[in-house]
């Protein structure tokens, strides 16, 4: 079976508008980020500090009446959220004055007291002192820095610096739409969301080396032509594995985001979105910069012999 | 051996030790000829899964500093007085300073000789004029502070770790992480409320006499003398649940603390059917004990455990025995806890809990089932992708992914990894990429074939001129995952382990196992066109 036969599309021909679409989502994604670093964003509380609580009760409680009676019970800056299946709750206070350990006991306490009748049980409580998040801040802005690191220095030393680039781009590309997205749909920023996201960052590589590999191998064949329809032979000839490792990806990914259940699923849902514009990226992004690239420079292109000999 | 043959007892030892490593996992009990040599290791669930609670505790380890400065302040005062040298104050200043306040030049000559046969470890700073008086200061040097505070956080582990061990917690954790947070894993812990309570507790025990001739009402902090300090107990009325706080005014200085005891147990008073703490002190203390109730007779004594005082008891006669009882308004639970924390002895600080992160049981088991379906969606799907769209060599792949799974799941028993929720996600995860490799292949297989190669030809080509780019997308997606691993905690440490040990299997299973199911076929069957 073959889906994608014989294509013929100008990749990078399109890498003007692409360019444009993809520098807007960029820009929107480092808003994200500030927005993020500024705490102004939708928080976890494992990053702002805080207290979340989920609780489950026998009968439904409206989320109106619950959010009077937290805000009766000082309680006034609680954000709550419904859980679909099961009368749960999910109450997310960011920092207060009361000390650790304190808010989740006065939840508790505020709903014993007002709703006598509806028993309730405590899932899972999550508390959050603002040292650890402060902590885990800086600690998330190293490994993202460092998996960067990693990544352009594995590339380059694979391809040469202009492929590393590109890479690079698109790695960040990914990482910025992903943010976006979220920050968009003003979902929660949390750590499991960062884990998603340093895995797309992995797994977008995948598919861009995918496209590097196979314009390294034709342009040590020396084909005639252009570099760009160089560029667009290669990625044309790999556009269907690169579609199929991507679609098989993504089964697993959905799979997850339907039926994982609610504690992963938004990281379910930025695996998702990571696996398309990972996808996305690797076509429209990574070799086009690597042809914008050389075009710029004036010159054939020269790439250093891989150091294993491709056959 | 062949080459060929070779690699198939590689693939099925492998997946033999993999069901080993496995059975202790699945199999609830194993039969009595397992337990000698065969691993019995198995998955650990992480608290997300099976409920429980994590914990991170920050030991205030200043404190313990401004303590031992106190120590030294009192000890000082003592000696100051036993040689009659006279003083106008002894006290801590700061972080890392104990001033002796002088009259006069004269005595800080002798002040000076007695701290430095006393203290050699602390640094003198030479007198000087203070106010119009002399003062003389000792501090304690850097590398001195930073030992204890190391000692400090150690000793509280310790403590927090014979507190857990005597309440009784299967499978705790407990470890320092950085120079003052402890980090305590309670798995399947029932009431976390009181077992917080019962770790976070400083149990610094101390008797101290109570001055009755001062009222408490009335005192304020500058209207009692220097060396009393105002206590609040805490005095249940017996015939209603009120509690009423009585302040009283005790001496600053501890007759006796906790750290001469030997033993803590509760025991029911058989009048009033109440739970009291029987405390036992060892020689040193019995004896303090004994001269202190002979001087004090008729006087009230105060037993005071972090600042509160749970009763203050008129001494009647002289106790010599060497065991005292702690009486209170407390449950039994609670009067069982005392018992624990006494018995453990205090922490050298107090400790502040920075994380409390419990999940319930029930939303475990339900991530776990969860987790289940989406892993058997995803195979599922994948596996019919990929024998639609690649026949016979997709289902070649597929038998590739289960073994990447089985290894995967074995890898992680043998290790006694812990399995998070994020850990299922990067196992389903992984069920996708697994067949990734294999999809670079069979393109490479066709386009191999499209050029009229043999079969035989088009496999060889195809897993050689693969293998590159597989080994670089699965290098950077483990430079990732190896990042993951260093800076996460819990869960997504869990993710990073499962992730990181799922792309090395993969590579075994995508390039050695299928290609060896490829080369059985095609060297005994005479296979002319590949269904791929």
């Amino acid at each position: 079976m073959q889906l994608i036969k014989n294509t013929k599309i100008d990749f990078i021909g399109m890498r003007k508008i692409t360019f444009v679409i993809s520098t807007i989502i960029a820009i929107v994604g480092i808003i994200g980020i500030v927005q993020v670093s500024r705490n102004a964003a939708n928080m976890g509380i494992d990053f702002s500090g805080g207290t979340s609580v989920q609780l489950k009760f026998n009968q439904p409680v409206p989320l109106e009446t619950a959010r009077t009676l937290l805000a009766r019970n000082s309680l006034k800056e609680a954000q709550l959220q419904e859980i679909k299946e099961g009368n749960r709750l999910l109450i997310k206070v960011g920092k207060t004055g009361m000390a650790t350990g304190n808010v989740a006991e006065a939840i508790n306490e505020a709903f014993k007291k007002e709703f006598p009748g509806n028993d309730f049980v405590v899932e899972s409580s999550t508390e959050i002192g603002p040292s650890i998040g402060d902590k885990l801040k800086t600690d998330t802005l190293v490994a993202m820095g460092l998996s960067m690191v990693g990544i352009i220095i594995y590339v380059a030393w694979r391809f040469d610096f202009k492929f590393g680039v590109g890479a690079i781009v698109a790695t960040l590309h990914d990482v910025l739409a992903m943010v976006a997205l979220f920050y968009c749909m003003n979902k929660e920023i949390n750590l499991l969301f960062v884990t998603a996201v340093l895995t797309i960052a992995g797994y977008s590589l995948t598919d861009t080396v995918v496209v590097f590999d196979r314009i390294r191998e034709n342009l040590n064949k020396n084909l005639d032509g252009s570099l760009e329809r160089l560029f667009n032979t290669s990625i044309n000839e790999v556009l269907s594995r690169t579609v199929i490792t991507s679609l098989t990806t993504f089964l697993a990914a959905i799979s997850l985001y339907l039926f994982g259940g609610e504690v992963i699923h938004d990281f379910a849902l930025a695996l998702v979105a990571g696996v398309v514009i990972a996808t996305y990226s690797s076509i429209f992004i990574a070799s086009p910069i690597v042809a914008e690239l050389e075009n710029r420079r004036g010159s054939p292109v020269r790439l250093k012999e891989s150091p294993v000999e491709t056959p | 051996m062949t080459n060929h043959s070779w690699r198939v007892s590689l693939i099925l030892i492998f997946a033999l030790i993999s069901f080993i490593y496995l059975t202790p996992t699945v199999v609830a009990q194993l039969p009595s000829w397992w337990t000698g040599v065969l691993p019995k290791d198995k998955i650990n669930l992480g608290l997300d899964l099976q409920g429980g609670t994590h914990l991170v505790m920050e030991v205030e380890t200043q404190k313990a500093i401004e303590g031992t400065l106190d120590l030294v302040a009192t000890d000082l005062e003592d000696s100051l007085n036993a040689a009659h040298v006279r003083y106008k104050q002894v006290a801590r200043i700061g972080e890392d300073l104990v001033q002796l306040t002088l009259y006069d030049k004269g005595t800080a000559e002798s002040a000076q000789q007695l701290i430095k046969n006393k203290y050699p470890e602390y640094e003198l700073i030479p007198p000087f004029e203070d106010k119009g008086f002399v003062a003389l200061q000792l501090r304690m040097d850097k590398s001195v502070v930073q030992d204890r505070k190391d000692k400090a956080a150690a000793q509280a582990l310790e403590t927090i770790r014979n507190r857990i061990d005597q309440f009784g917690v299967s499978e705790p954790t407990i470890q320092r992480e950085g120079i003052n947070h402890i980090v305590v894993q309670l798995p399947g812990i029932k009431d976390p409320k009181r077992a917080i309570e019962l770790i976070g507790k400083t149990a610094r025990l101390e008797f101290k006499m109570v001055d009755e001739g001062i009222s408490g009402t009335t005192a304020t902090p500058g209207s009692i003398p220097e060396d009393y300090e105002i206590l609040v107990e805490k005095v249940a009325n017996p015939s209603s649940t009120v509690v009423t706080d009585v302040p009283l005014a005790v001496k600053r200085k501890a007759a006796i603390t906790g750290d001469l005891l030997t033993d803590a147990q509760v025991r029911i008073d058989s009048q009033y059917n109440q739970p009291y703490v029987s405390i036992d002190f060892n020689s040193t203390g019995a004896r303090l004990f004994d001269q202190v109730t002979a001087a004090n007779v008729g006087k009230r004594f105060a037993i005071v455990l972090d600042g509160t005082v749970y009763s203050a008891p008129v001494i009647r006669e002289r106790i010599s025995g060497g065991s005292a009882q702690i009486s209170g308004n407390f449950s039994e639970k609670e009067a069982a806890d005392l018992a624990i924390v006494l018995r453990a002895g205090s922490l050298p600080a107090p400790v502040k809990i920075v994380q409390n992160v419990t999940v319930g049981p029930s939303i475990g088991v339900d991530s776990i089932n969860k987790g289940l379906l989406a892993g058997a969606v995803g195979v599922g799907l994948v596996v019919v992708f990929m024998v639609i769209y690649y026949r016979m060599a997709g289902l070649v792949a597929n038998l590739g992914m289960v073994l990447n799974v089985l290894y995967l799941m074995g890898a992680l028993a043998a290790l006694g990894a812990t399995l998070t929720l994020p850990g299922i996600a990067a196992i389903v995860l992984l069920i996708g990429m697994s067949v990734d490799s294999n999809v670079l292949i069979f393109e490479r297989v066709k386009e191999e074939i499209r050029l009229g190669r043999t079969p035989r030809m088009s496999i060889d080509a195809g897993y050689d001129k693969a293998f590159l780019t597989i080994m670089d997308s699965h290098v950077t997606t483990l430079i990732t995952a190896a990042v993951l691993f260093q800076f996460g905690t819990g869960p997504v440490k869990g993710f990073a382990v499962s992730l990181s040990l799922g792309v090395l299997i993969n590579l075994f299973t995508s390039l050695v196992t299928t290609k060896v199911v490829f080369d059985s076929i095609l060297n005994r069957f005479q296979v002319k066109r590949l269904s791929i």
